[in-house]
């Protein structure tokens, strides 16, 4: 267990120190921003992912939901970056679940292709509705407010944004080991393990997917309202099925069992992505290519390859 | 009255009759198996009283109550509890998180995101005594994937204690173990009936292991039952000699 407090105390005493490391090792804060904001959504599939056994290719249908709340918010509603975050969070959440009882009884490449057909509604909806939500040009025209503690008032630039993130992100990683550690996640990785026992001991599967998929909807979208306010900018894109595959790839990379998989999975990706995309317009090539030399070589993903040895020696 | 009670149950499935006006009747505490040759409808019989599909005729009555109509999870809640022929645990969890998950089930807490110190308590305190109860102790903490074939059905033994079921249901205990392996599970299976009254229907083929244990014994052939009573009355049966043991023998 002390390499492992060891390995986590490093973890966030990097986080918290990334503003002034990132430039020497030729990174920037808002590179740091979007790795938190990307990582707290690819870990909040992974609680529906890896957890639960739910493979979703339509989580970027709550990650755009939570942009557009927060953007709408402040375009429309009022000049509030904790109100953006709250409403977008909660509009993904509750598109979550109350969709939930749609896909909760499939399994497999069923529950996949239900929750693919969902977000892409979300993504034409998008497109359509011109009027409110700028349709493929994106919802432009706000942006992020300065917070208000109390007389203080604090001016969101890159580095105090990317504190904002690191809060929300260190909140929503916080409520996700909470819970795997509570009887309900343990209810939630017996089910993925072997459905049939957890309905043969009188669970109610069905119910417990649901709740996953809805905490992890809400999680999602409180990294797409993030996103939203890092660029100042949604589209789109930010609901389209491409995305929910690249957050099943960042899991996969990762490494699907591993509660922190995710987040190195989402580092390779964007790293790749950010340094590729300078050099060649086909860097999903790459990206390609380095999944799957790490599939190949680590078919449990980067971490939990580490996991598994350390756990088998 | 009695626990189980099965009217007049037959299953087709298709034009496949598995089992054809089945009535059998199980008082608590009792320690009874099932034996027949392969098709004979045992598994289906376990199907039927656990609500893995329902009976095309007839009913299923459980501590005098009609039980057809609710699902496998309600009679679970209910305290008819089964595991199956072929191992059904939760592979990649460690021995002790396999128990503790239906420790949870059984104590209704396992929905709670939250749980107090003192409940965290008692389930861990009922997880060792099933840890100890299984002779699992040794092997507690590792992942029961790991574990011997004969090991992970002892886990699947003790995942259904942990829900202190009414009724166990066990499809064939000791399929697949070695004699020492199935020395342990007959022990365990012979105490639970012995030391905590536990009503036991199990499906066995080891005839050794049938008449060394059950208090009754039905025989089912061709989905029919053909002889139902104490060891030594189906041992002197002759329609029972014909059709099956002599058969085994």
């Amino acid at each position: 267990m002390r390499p492992r407090h060891a390995a986590l105390a490093l973890l966030w005493a990097l986080l918290a120190t990334a503003p002034w490391w990132l430039p020497f090792v030729g990174g920037y804060t808002q590179l740091g921003s979007r790795v938190l904001i990307y990582a707290l959504a690819a870990m909040s599939l992974n609680l529906l992912l890896g957890f639960t056994g739910g493979l979703s290719f339509g989580h970027a249908a709550y990650f755009g939901l939570g942009a557009y709340g927060a953007g709408m918010t402040l375009k429309y509603l009022a000049p509030s970056t904790p109100l953006a975050l709250v409403v977008g969070t909660l509009a993904g959440g509750a598109a979550a679940t109350l969709l939930g009882p749609s896909v909760m009884r499939r399994r497999g490449i069923y529950f996949a292709m239900i929750t693919i057909a969902i977000g892409q509604l979300f993504y034409f909806i998008a497109v359509r509705w011109n009027e409110v939500t700028g349709g493929e040009d994106g919802l432009a025209g706000f942006s992020r407010q300065p917070l208000h503690f109390g007389g203080l008032t604090v001016a969101l630039d890159d580095t105090a944004f990317y504190y904002l993130v690191l809060a929300c992100f260190a909140a929503g990683v916080t409520v996700m080991a909470l819970l795997l550690r509570s009887p309900l996640g343990r209810t939630w990785v017996a089910i993925r393990e072997n459905q049939r026992r957890a309905q043969f001991l009188g669970i109610p599967v069905p119910l417990y997917v649901w709740a996953s998929f809805a905490v992890s909807g809400t999680l999602i979208a409180l990294a797409g309202a993030l996103n939203a306010l890092l660029n100042d900018f949604t589209s789109p894109q930010d609901l389209h099925w491409v995305l929910s595959g690249n957050f099943v790839i960042m899991v996969v990379l990762g490494g699907m069992r591993s509660f922190w998989g995710p987040l190195a999975g989402v580092v390779i990706f964007l790293v790749a992505q950010d340094y590729l995309s300078s050099l060649t317009g086909n860097w999903m090539t790459f990206i390609g290519l380095i999944f799957i030399v790490v599939v190949l070589l680590f078919p449990r993903g980067l971490l939990g390859m580490i996991r598994f040895k350390a756990g088998s020696a | 009255m009695s626990l189980l009670r099965l009217e007049n149950i037959s299953r087709q499935f298709g034009s496949l009759v598995a089992l054809e006006d089945v009535s059998l009747e199980m008082q608590a505490g009792e320690l009874r198996a099932v034996i027949g040759p392969n098709g004979a409808g045992k598994t289906t019989l376990f199907n039927m009283v656990s609500g893995f599909f329902p009976p095309t005729r007839g009913r299923v009555l459980f501590d005098g109550n009609p039980i057809d109509a609710l699902s496998a999870e309600a009679r679970a809640r209910r305290g008819i509890v089964r595991t199956f022929q072929i191992t059904e645990i939760f592979p990649e969890m460690t021995v002790r998180e396999n128990i503790c998950v239906a420790v949870e089930t059984g104590a209704g807490v396992n929905s709670r995101p939250w749980i107090s110190r003192a409940a965290d308590l008692r389930v861990r305190r009922r997880v060792d005594e099933l840890v100890a109860l299984a002779g699992l102790a040794a092997k507690a903490d590792r992942v029961a994937s790991e574990l011997a074939h004969g090991d992970q059905r002892v886990v699947e033994v003790a995942i259904a204690l942990a829900l202190q079921p009414k009724l166990l249901l066990l499809d064939e205990p000791t399929a697949g173990m070695g004699d020492e392996e199935t020395e342990g599970m007959v022990g365990l299976i012979r105490r639970l009936h012995a030391e905590q009254g536990l009503s036991i229907l199990f499906i066995e083929h080891d005839m050794d292991i049938v008449f060394g244990i059950a208090q009754r014994i039905t025989v089912l052939d061709q989905g029919r039952i053909l002889a139902e009573g104490t060891p030594s009355e189906i041992s002197t049966n002759d329609a029972v000699r014909a059709a099956y043991l002599g058969e085994a023998a």
